[in-house]
């Protein structure tokens, strides 16, 4: 028997909820699915003309990975709170914070990644020039862990409650705001010949930020929901 | 080592119990009795924390546990109602990760004999949803084997046991005791371990 490390620990929650999430990949599919589903609709509704596709693109990729990270933030720690896993998570030797870390990375890494990986194909749809493809991928790939994390705030406070998938969203989709706002504003930028980076270094600040506050306030929010 | 002075907590607006107070040392067990609705669990999550009592501090080693934060976790084992057990998951890899969870990074081979140990022979590769409640409980019990905590907290550790299980149960809670360590527990069926006083602290 080996007494396990800090990292060690984390490394043991992202592992367990890959597998989880594997075991029950349903799950996973109806988020990237839905991804899909919402951003292939667009071009049929709006009808083809590309000047304005191509104007839309960033604005609905964003949007759509906005509304499909919401799907599956009610599993985030619901699973857990019913079995009781939560319990037992809030004694371990370490900080609820490095747990809480460790499920929001799976959490990411499962609902958030595959969108990320998705777009450049979907982008395609919307003929977007390579470039833009190329700030679309990284501003998503920032921004889409600063959903998670804000998320899994949301998804802590409204823990237990009836009716709590509602309230998450309204709850958390305000928060996000600022994410959809410089991510869609870096495509924007490259698009009209401008430089991307103000907008990226703004979400890579707000990562940064989310990084350091967020596991700590959920941790705090989910002692309170355990009550 | 544990010593608790008028501790108080409600539910809602109704006061469970106050001006509780008790001392538990290393090689002593306490039961927690009352009936139904007197606050046994909340008792006992309040020990572990997840409840905040109204009033009355919880000292582990001479320091408030709230102060200790994990210091304190680390020497507690808490089984409660819920089993913590994912049906998707068999039941070695959910003892080697609740096992994990506490601090503690099990090989297969130690898991596979603490599992054995509790009689899941031929079983600790299935899914646990294919197990029966009592042996789902066994999986869940299994921690109680890998644990080096010092204070086990149980809440009704033998719902959905048979007599063999209880036996065992009496076996290790005895083992434990005279590795110094501490227990305290509630339930409603008789527990007994030879050799040792057994305390009880009535809630009405």
């Amino acid at each position: 028997m080996k007494k396990s490390s800090l990292f060690g620990l984390l490394a043991l929650v992202i592992r367990r909820d890959l597998v989880l999430a594997m075991r029950r990949r349903a799950d996973v599919l109806t988020t990237l699915i839905f991804f899909v589903m919402v951003v292939s609709l667009f071009p049929l509704g709006v009808g083809p003309e590309m000047d304005m596709l191509r104007k839309m693109a960033a604005g609905v990729l964003w949007v759509a990975a906005l509304l499909s990270s919401m799907l599956s933030l009610g599993r985030l720690f619901s699973a857990d709170y019913l079995d009781g896993t939560l319990e037992q998570m809030m004694l371990a030797p370490q900080s609820l914070s490095v747990l809480v870390l460790g499920k929001m990375a799976a959490h990411w890494m499962v609902s958030g990644l595959p969108l990320v990986l998705m777009a450049p194909v979907l982008g395609l749809q919307f003929d977007m020039p390579a470039e833009a493809l190329g700030v679309l991928i990284i501003s998503l790939l920032f921004g889409t862990p600063v959903l998670s994390m804000i998320g899994a705030i949301g998804a802590a406070l409204t823990l237990g409650l009836r009716g709590g998938g509602v309230l998450l969203s309204l709850l958390v989709l305000p928060l996000c705001i600022p994410v959809l706002i410089f991510g869609t504003g870096a495509v924007e930028a490259v698009s009209t010949g401008l430089s991307a980076t103000s907008h990226l270094s703004l979400l890579g600040a707000l990562l940064v930020f989310a990084l350091v506050f967020t596991p700590w306030v959920t941790a705090q929010a989910l002692r309170i929901s355990m009550e | 080592m544990l010593e608790v002075s008028n501790l108080a907590c409600s539910r809602g607006d109704h006061r469970l119990f106050s001006g509780l107070s008790f001392a538990l040392h290393p090689g002593q067990i306490m039961q927690v009795q009352g009936a139904n609705g007197s606050g046994k669990t909340s008792l006992l999550r309040t020990l572990c924390g997840f409840l905040m009592p109204d009033e009355g501090t919880i000292n582990w080693r001479g320091k408030d546990t709230r102060e200790l934060d994990e210091d304190y976790y680390a020497e507690v084992l808490y089984l409660g109602h819920l089993n913590a057990i994912k049906d998707e998951l068999s039941a070695l890899e959910n003892l080697r990760i609740s096992a994990g969870l506490s601090g503690i990074e099990l090989d297969e081979k130690e898991a596979l004999s603490a599992l054995r140990r509790m009689g899941l022979r031929g079983r600790e590769r299935l899914p646990t949803k294919v197990l029966s409640q009592g042996q789902r409980r066994r999986v869940a019990l299994a921690r109680l084997l890998v644990s080096d905590a010092r204070l086990w907290i149980l809440d009704e550790p033998l719902t959905a046991l048979d007599v063999g299980a209880v036996a065992l149960i009496q076996e290790l809670v005895a083992e434990h005791l005279a590795r110094q360590g501490m227990v305290i527990f509630t339930t409603h069926q008789p527990l007994e371990v030879a050799g040792v006083e057994m305390r009880g602290l009535s809630l009405s």
